[in-house]
């Protein structure tokens, strides 16, 4: 299934060759979680914070939860503004 | 101490300025600065003054911790009768100006009058006295700081100004010191420019003295060691600026969009934090120069920017090539998202306008916002705009206002009337996406239910530096809450509010709160001043602060029929994102908001909340 993966301030470098605005689109297998997906792209674990699917956000115990095809999966590290 | 004890009284109708002892009582009641100058102003200004007639004061305030060694100790507000909204207004700025008052030997200035032909106040240690500012008027705020420096011949002169904004009546102008700082919001400069006073220029090599200074010095540096080690103070803000917030608010579904129309903007990746980092295309360089503190801060999230030199707007005017102060995250929505113009570079232009002639781009952008979608509908026309075709999207006529604007020329200055005022000119006060007319800023609260509170009681007209339920709402901090849920946000929103009041009392920057509870600031307090400055205390304190505001407004004609908001946020649900399909439920939050304030079912406080809390 298809996915989008984006990640946003610190955390873009993580992203794979191809990416563009921040994001890319993934093939990933049926049932892959946001853990996962985070996982494979090394993205460390104590940089993740904000982690949002379709603009909901995931609690940490929720991130082991499968993605839908066509859901846009959004990480950022600790941040804020005002 | 933290106190100088000594305010400066400036009588611009007489020419005098006359020092006074501090009320001590007072500033053990409300702390300093928001709160203890509110209480100045309610205890000497007719609420139902004119906010420019002479009879209203404008009062620039330090708090006990501003010019100390605290980490962000350099905040000042200044503290009015609002232009804009007619309401208690109270505009907080940092910079370097608030930490070189108090070094002077002041802890407030009271302006009162209005001089008959236009003055600047100088300030040299316990010297001030009033000086011609005929060759400053007309200037901008940038001439402003160059031409007192010269004739002064000290650059270490920290100074406050209005642009030419504020002497042409716009009625969100705005107040800027060190060039780009600003006490930007609710029409303060126009008031200032009401009072024919164009500048306050101060030096000052007294120091600030505190009660306990080793005790002082361990809460400081203890407290400094909680913003480097949090993640987000120590490293988010520096690096990314308040700016990192448009790609996750856009995300959430509530960046308001052209006018509040939409609540995403499918060009915000392109005028975000990440996007000032990103090498222009054009000349290779990204739009971000540096980062920059304030006095004392130890976190540094202001931005410092420069224009692509041949971006359209700065084609062979080289004075707009310099770096200056960039895009913070609540301009860079109403210059752009509000406006659907998403030209970064356009956007910066337009922000470097904004701080050249004083002028607040929250108000500024969400108006034209206004007037676009007025255009759109053809309530406004070509024949009213001069032929300015105002499209949304267009970044020619963002900064052609804005140019416009400062200068109160063409359609600028209708433009410089505000959204409400405007919008009621033309026939639809509906369309004014504002709360007791000041625009509200960048977060729409179909996408963050606790932010609809949040406007709809702010005292100061919408407002989100008033109880940032956002950062619970969407970053977690201290605890996440569900943005889409009513529920529990009543309560929040107090909690916010109260606190709130209290660090803008304090002469700390609210950015702290990102890291610092109110347990890392009271030690600080407690150990620079007089008096027992307990979390509890500060709370009580932060209460009767915003009880003394709320009476103020309801002495002025405010009444609960204005703690609402637009029709549009609460009949037009969300078209798109998490939010999709619904509105404010403002009505399911105010009356628990009403009783866990202790105000009765008009909004006013009740007898024994004013007595608990000795007002």
């Amino acid at each position: 299934m298809r996915i989008t993966f984006k990640l946003y301030a610190s955390l873009g470098e993580y992203l794979p060759p191809g990416a563009r605005d921040h994001k890319i689109e993934l093939e990933v297998p049926e049932g892959c979680t946001p853990t996962r997906i985070l996982e494979d792209h090394r993205v460390p674990g104590g940089q993740v914070h904000l982690v949002l699917v379709n603009g909901v956000y995931l609690a940490p115990a929720e991130r082991n939860r499968p993605l839908a095809p066509g859901d846009e999966l959004a990480v950022w590290p600790a941040i804020a503004g005002g | 101490m933290g106190w100088h004890n000594k305010v400066l009284r400036v009588n611009l109708t007489a020419g005098t300025c006359t020092p006074e002892p501090l009320n001590a009582e007072w500033a053990q009641q409300y702390l300093g600065q928001r709160g203890l100058a509110t209480k100045y102003l309610v205890e000497e200004v007719d609420p139902k003054v004119d906010p420019l007639a002479p009879e209203n004061k404008i009062i620039f305030a330090t708090g006990p911790l501003t010019g100390t060694a605290a980490s962000t100790g350099g905040r000042y507000s200044v503290i009015t009768k609002g232009a804009l909204t007619g309401a208690i207004a109270c505009s907080n700025s940092g910079g370097y100006f608030g930490a070189e008052l108090k070094m002077a030997g002041w802890d407030m200035i009271i302006c009162e009058g209005r001089a008959a032909k236009p003055v600047y106040l100088f300030i040299e240690d316990g010297r001030a006295e009033l000086l011609p500012a005929d060759g400053l008027w007309g200037k901008s705020v940038w001439e402003v700081d160059e031409i007192i420096h010269r004739t002064h011949q000290d650059p270490l002169i920290r100074i406050s100004a209005i642009g030419r904004a504020g002497e042409e009546g716009v009625m969100y102008a705005g107040v800027v010191n060190d060039l780009h700082r600003a006490a930007g919001r609710s029409g303060v400069g126009t008031v200032m420019g009401s009072k024919n006073l164009k500048a306050i220029a101060v030096r000052g090599t007294a120091g600030v003295r505190v009660k306990d200074p080793a005790r002082f010095m361990q809460a400081a540096a203890a407290a400094k060691e909680v913003l480097a080690g949090n993640a987000v103070t120590g490293q988010g803000l520096p690096k990314y600026g308040t700016q990192v917030l448009m790609n996750v608010i856009n995300e959430v579904g509530a960046l308001p969009t052209r006018n509040h129309r939409d609540v995403q903007f499918e060009g915000a990746g392109h005028i975000s934090g990440e996007a000032m980092h990103e090498p222009r295309p054009s000349d290779g360089k990204p739009n971000l120069v540096t980062n920059q503190a304030c006095f004392g801060c130890t976190i540094a999230c202001g931005r410092i920017s420069r224009i692509d030199q041949k971006h359209y707007t700065v084609v062979n005017r080289p004075e707009y090539w310099s770096a200056s102060g960039g895009l913070e995250y609540e301009a860079a929505w109403a210059l752009g998202a509000a406006t659907g113009v998403d030209d970064l570079e356009a956007l910066t232009y337009a922000n470097f306008l904004c701080n050249e002639q004083g002028f607040d781009p929250i108000s500024f952008g969400a108006t034209v916002g206004a007037a676009m979608e007025l255009y759109d509908m053809g309530v406004i026309t070509d024949a009213e705009t001069g032929g300015l075709r105002l499209v949304f999207g267009s970044a020619e006529v963002l900064t052609t206002l804005a140019e416009l604007t400062g200068r109160g020329e063409g359609f600028g200055r209708e433009i410089g009337l505000g959204s409400k005022r405007l919008c009621e000119k033309y026939g639809h006060p509906e369309l004014s996406m504002s709360v007791n007319g000041q625009e509200f800023p960048a977060y729409d609260s179909r996408g963050i239910q606790g932010m609809g509170l949040t406007y709809a009681t702010s005292n100061r007209g919408a407002c989100h530096l008033r109880s940032y339920t956002v950062s619970s709402e969407i970053l977690g901090i201290p605890e996440k809450t569900d943005p889409l849920a009513s529920e529990g946000k009543a309560g929040l929103v107090k909690a916010f509010q109260d606190a709130t009041a209290a660090v803008d009392s304090s002469g700390l920057c609210l950015f702290t709160t990102f890291a610092w509870t109110l347990g890392d600031i009271a030690p600080q307090l407690d150990a620079a001043c007089e008096g027992e400055w307990s979390v509890d205390r500060l709370l009580e304190t932060g209460e009767r602060i915003w009880n003394m505001e709320r009476q103020f407004n309801l002495a002025a004609g405010f009444t609960a029929k204005d703690d609402t908001l637009p029709k549009r946020l609460l009949t037009e649900p969300a078209k798109t994102g998490p939010a999709k399909g619904k509105v404010n439920e403002l009505p399911k939050m105010l009356p628990e908001y009403y009783q866990l304030r202790g105000w009765d079912a008009e909004g006013v406080p009740t007898g024994e909340t004013l007595s608990r809390l000795g007002l």
